[in-house]
């Protein structure tokens, strides 16, 4: 039996990103908040100091800062007439434990979407005409409008102090940006990282192409900064442990370093970490939250009630606990109804490794930093025209270079010995010469009729309830898409000089055991019918009102960039909905 | 404002002679948020609150001095173990007159010499605000002092030696800002009892206000100016590092960041900037000649510098405004004694975060990972290349990490 504990006005499910920012929002807004956190607290220059952070054995392969898969895990299969099974090792995608969450561990690769992703279906409709997308795609549109998001987009860039060059300031282009992205109010609040000798090689190709290459916008710091909160950020020294890793030198935007110093001295604000929620609590008539259970490590049993729930957590973990929490209907693939679980998308994405001549070339792989690198635009979203190429989607490419670490790090020609001598003598010749760039070709997931989350009938958790069951593989739009990309790609890097360039295409079926990024977007999905979407244009629970789910659980397919940009932007934008609107009059914003 | 006030009432008192004061009303609330101010100025809770047990002023904290350990009485309104059943006179003549009310002498980890700079009235609205505590029962066994220093009568000599009562005096040459910063320095924020050298028996060397001093395994730095350690220092520089916790130079961690934290940082800005004018006027001797350490330890020191130092600090020591102290303006490393640069080296630091300056970075530990030699190395060129003090040996690095594992707080 849970214990009862105090009520608060808000329980925050989660405290990374989202949960950050929707609590100190509401906090801020005079609210009692209280947030729950499944795994450790973790601050920045204690928990990763930079005498021992660099660990590639300890953080890279040993997935220090990850959940255990022991503790909890998904299960997996391709298609819908398998059956899954349980992962037990992590592999395309690293789901984050502990205060802070992915924001720990990312690059800070701080991207807007294009105005045109937000419009997906009505924009490509029009363009392609009707007949044009795959029957079994199932993109939306979001509801909200790059225009409207913008300002949120801009709170989340100075929050996190993120170094870019504008490409697009109100509508005018300016040289050095990106010139596809959508108009922005003011420049980054940061100029961007000076760019390694690898990039500029890269830039330069990529003009003589016909390209406009840019600087990727990074959270990693290209000087010290002070935040609109009062919190300082020290300038990166491209230590090249940024991904994987947490950044004790304050220099990688993250909750810790930008939102939590701030935050935890609100009187009004509370957090208890180790402790899992197990589900969001209804009153009799099911349309009303009432708060949360959770576990603490002892086993025991609490319930915190509250006003109001934001649920924050990883995306997959926001979809199994609303469907554990009976939320909303279940996604069924088969009969096309439901709305939990549905639009479920991840990345495609690809690289090409080239090898130049290492009389000629020294790129110092090691002058490293998560989102440090050139990229260009134009094959991204619907900036260039898909009509004869049989495909929607795209994304950007780019010459990024995260790391030059031993482990990881030891790019050889293809044929080369997996081991002995031969490859000890290839790793050498090659590592100042080799370029595998750290992101390459970053790619759209679009969504599909049978690619969705649903609660497994089989294996459970240690609390008995059912595991997330993840139904996913490649459909021939993504690969058509990323054959195309790469190969673009690859035309870059031949003409930077090149000797050798060998492309590793993304191939059907998705490997769960293939690391691919932690962009796992959708199943709690936001648009404007209560019919095909789990919440409203303002993160809303169509079905519990006094529920808000933040976080990419909510795209309605993930576009061909970093999703974190644009999940900051929304939690910025359903807080300022929660204080302007709701708080004013509690109840759903939006009558479907 | 409230300044202003404060001076009022203070030459008010000393206009009027000690023994005479206001009807005693502890309900009277411009009192209480007076002596809110002032308990605060005098940083009461530091030493009589267990850091972290949520019982403010309840006492039990231990004190550790060069004679021994002390523990902080508990001074919250409690009849029976805190100060509840104490007449305002026994309360005056403990905080002003360093006697207890049994009539025995406190021992000046109680700085008693400092607060009797304050007035009978000041005094007596700290207790009003005291009076408004949660009562908590908490016995403290105040004494662990070791023979014959547990003997309370061999005060009566320290008092003689050491102890001038009375309150302060204004200095009419000087402004009314510097008057008040005088009276906040020598009287409740009580700076010299950690920035004062000390003599054997621990008193002040009372020629040598400021100049700094070793206690409780950090250097409370030399503080003066004219050729002191805070030559460099504007101001509001003191200002805002009081308020801040960080300055354009320096952090505060430690026993400082805790001043930070429970004092000054909640001082007002007329205030803060009193005590700076004043502290920018007390003048202190430059450093001693550092002498020319060994070529060798100092490129040895300038590599693990490079390595492990340089991605906050900087390469040129100047680190990063307000959040990572500049090596070569920072009193703390220009300090003859490196026991603060070691006990940061060693163990690390966490630095104060204030609503000013909210991040609060930390300084790494580096003894799991640095023998002796090396960080007697690095803490040698830290402080000989940036700040112009003397070498550091490996039997000073080996002393004390053995001392920072003995310590008891």
């Amino acid at each position: 039996m849970a214990r009862k504990l105090p009520a608060k006005d808000v329980v925050i499910i989660g405290l990374g990103w989202t949960g950050s920012i929707v609590a100190y929002e509401l906090a801020d807004a005079g609210l009692d908040v209280i947030a729950i956190e499944r795994g450790p607290w973790r601050n920045a220059p204690t928990d990763y100091p930079p005498g021992y952070a660099p660990d590639e054995l300890r953080y890279r392969i040993r997935h220090e800062l990850f959940l255990r898969p022991e503790q909890t895990t998904f299960t997996f299969r391709n298609k819908m007439n398998q059956t899954a099974l349980p992962i037990r090792t992590w592999g395309a995608f690293m789901p984050p434990n502990g205060v802070g969450g992915g924001g720990v561990h990312w690059n800070a690769e701080t991207w807007r979407f294009l105005p045109s992703d937000f419009v997906l279906r009505t924009h490509l409709n029009e363009r392609y005409g009707a007949g044009f997308l795959p029957e079994d795609m199932t993109i939306q549109d979001w509801g909200v409008t790059y225009e409207e998001i913008e300002p949120y987009y801009d709170r989340f860039e100075y929050l996190c102090g993120t170094c870019g060059q504008a490409g697009n300031l109100k509508g005018q282009i300016i040289e050095g940006g990106n010139p596809f992205e959508g108009p922005r109010s003011r420049p980054y609040p940061n100029p961007p990282q000076q760019q390694p000798f690898a990039a500029t090689l890269f830039a330069k190709a990529a003009r003589e192409l016909g390209y406009k290459p840019f600087p990727q916008p990074s959270g990693n710091m290209s000087r010290a900064y002070q935040n609109p909160l009062g919190v300082r950020m020290g300038p990166c020294t491209f230590c090249g442990f940024c991904e994987w890793f947490g950044c004790g030198n304050h220099s990688k935007s993250s909750p810790q370093t930008t939102i939590l110093p701030a935050l935890i001295r609100k009187p009004n604000f509370s957090a208890r970490d180790n402790c899992e929620v197990t589900r969001i609590n209804l009153d009799a008539s099911g349309k009303r939250a009432t708060g949360v259970t959770f576990v603490d490590t002892g086993g025991n049993e609490w319930e915190q009630p509250a006003d109001l729930v934001i649920l924050s957590a990883y995306t997959i973990f926001n979809v199994q606990l609303l469907l554990l929490s009976g939320i909303g209907k279940p996604y069924d693939p088969s009969a096309n109804s439901g709305v939990i679980g549905r639009n479920f998308t991840h990345q495609t994405i690809s690289d090409v490794v080239s090898f130049f001549d290492p009389a000629k070339f020294t790129f110092n792989p090691f002058i490293a930093s998560g989102a440090i690198g050139t990229c260009v635009d134009e094959f991204n979203g619907d900036n260039f025209d898909h009509g004869p190429h049989g495909f929607v989607g795209g994304g950007y490419m780019g010459q990024v270079q995260t790391n030059g670490r031993p482990i990881e790090t030891t790019p050889v020609p293809p044929g080369t010995p997996r081991w002995g001598a031969q490859w000890k003598k290839a790793v050498k010749e090659n590592y100042q010469s080799a370029l595998k760039p750290g992101t390459g070709v970053h790619g759209s997931m679009y969504s599909y009729r049978d690619v969705y989350v649903d609660l497994d009938p089989t294996y459970k958790d240690r609390f008995g309830r059912p595991l997330a069951r993840i139904t996913m593989d490649f459909h021939d739009n993504e690969i058509k898409q990323n054959k195309f990309l790469t190969d673009k790609f690859a035309e870059i890097f031949q003409a930077m000089g090149a000797k050798q360039v060998h492309k590793e295409y993304r191939k059907a079926p998705y490997d769960v055991t293939k690391y691919q990024t932690t962009h796992l977007c959708g199943g709690a999905i936001m648009g404007t019918d209560p019919s095909t979407s789990a919440i409203n244009r303002y993160l809303q629970s169509w079905d519990v009102p006094n529920l808000f789910v933040t976080g990419a659980s909510g795209f309605p397919q993930n576009a061909g960039y970093n999703p974190t940009g644009t999940l900051g932007a929304l939690a910025y934008w359903a807080a300022d909905a929660i204080r302007n609107k709701y708080l004013k009059d509690p109840g759903q914003l939006i009558n479907a | 404002m409230r300044s202003a006030l404060f001076i009022a009432v203070a030459v008010a008192a000393l206009g009027a002679g000690a023994g005479t004061c206001r009807a005693s009303d502890l309900q009277d609330f411009a009192a209480v948020e007076r002596g809110r101010y002032l308990a605060t100025a005098a940083d009461c809770g530091s030493c009589h609150t267990v850091p972290g047990s949520g019982r403010p002023f309840a006492g039990g904290r231990m004190i550790e001095t060069p004679f021994g350990v002390l523990a902080a009485p508990n001074i919250t309104p409690d009849r029976e173990t805190g100060i509840g059943a104490w007449s305002d006179d026994q309360f005056d003549a403990a905080v002003r007159g360093g006697i207890s009310r049994n009539g025995a002498r406190l021992y000046p980890a109680m700085p008693f010499p400092y607060y009797s700079r304050m007035s009978r009235e000041d005094v007596k609205d700290i207790r009003a605000y005291l009076s408004t505590i949660k009562p908590v029962a908490n016995a403290v066994r105040v004494n662990r002092l070791p023979f014959p220093l547990n003997l309370r009568t061999s005060m009566l000599v320290w008092d003689q030696l050491y102890f001038t009562p009375g309150e302060f005096h204004p200095d009419a040459s000087k402004s009314q800002e510097w008057n008040r910063g005088a009276w906040l320095v020598q009287g409740p924020e009580h700076c010299g009892a950690c920035h004062t050298p000390k003599t054997f028996l621990g008193g002040d060397k009372s020629s040598e206000t400021l100049q700094g001093s070793t206690l409780q395994g950090w250097t409370a730095p030399d503080i003066t100016s004219g050729q002191g350690s805070l030559r460099d220092w504007t101001a509001e520089d003191i200002a805002t590092y009081l308020k801040a916790g960080h300055n354009r130079h320096a952090a505060a961690a430690g026993l400082m960041g805790e001043v930070v934290d429970l004092s000054t940082s909640k001082l007002t800005d007329a205030d803060l900037n009193a005590i700076a004018a004043y502290v920018k006027d007390v003048s202190g001797p430059a450093q001693e000649n550092a002498g020319s350490p060994d070529k060798d330890v100092i490129s040895a020191g300038g590599a693990i510098y490079q390595d492990l130092c340089s991605a906050c600090h900087a390469q040129d020591g100047k680190g990063v405004p307000n959040m990572f102290p500049n090596l070569s303006e920072a009193a703390t490393v220009k300090a003859r004694d490196p026991t603060t640069v070691l006990h940061v080296i060693l163990q690390g630091a966490q630095t104060v975060a204030t609503d000013r300056e909210p991040t609060g970075p930390a300084m790494p530990a580096f003894g799991w990972q640095l023998d002796d030699a090396k960080i007697a190395a690095v803490a040698t060129y830290v402080r000989n290349h940036f700040g112009k003090a003397p070498a550091v040996s490996g039997s000073e690095v080996r002393k004390a990490r053995t001392a920072e594992t003995a310590r008891t707080n």
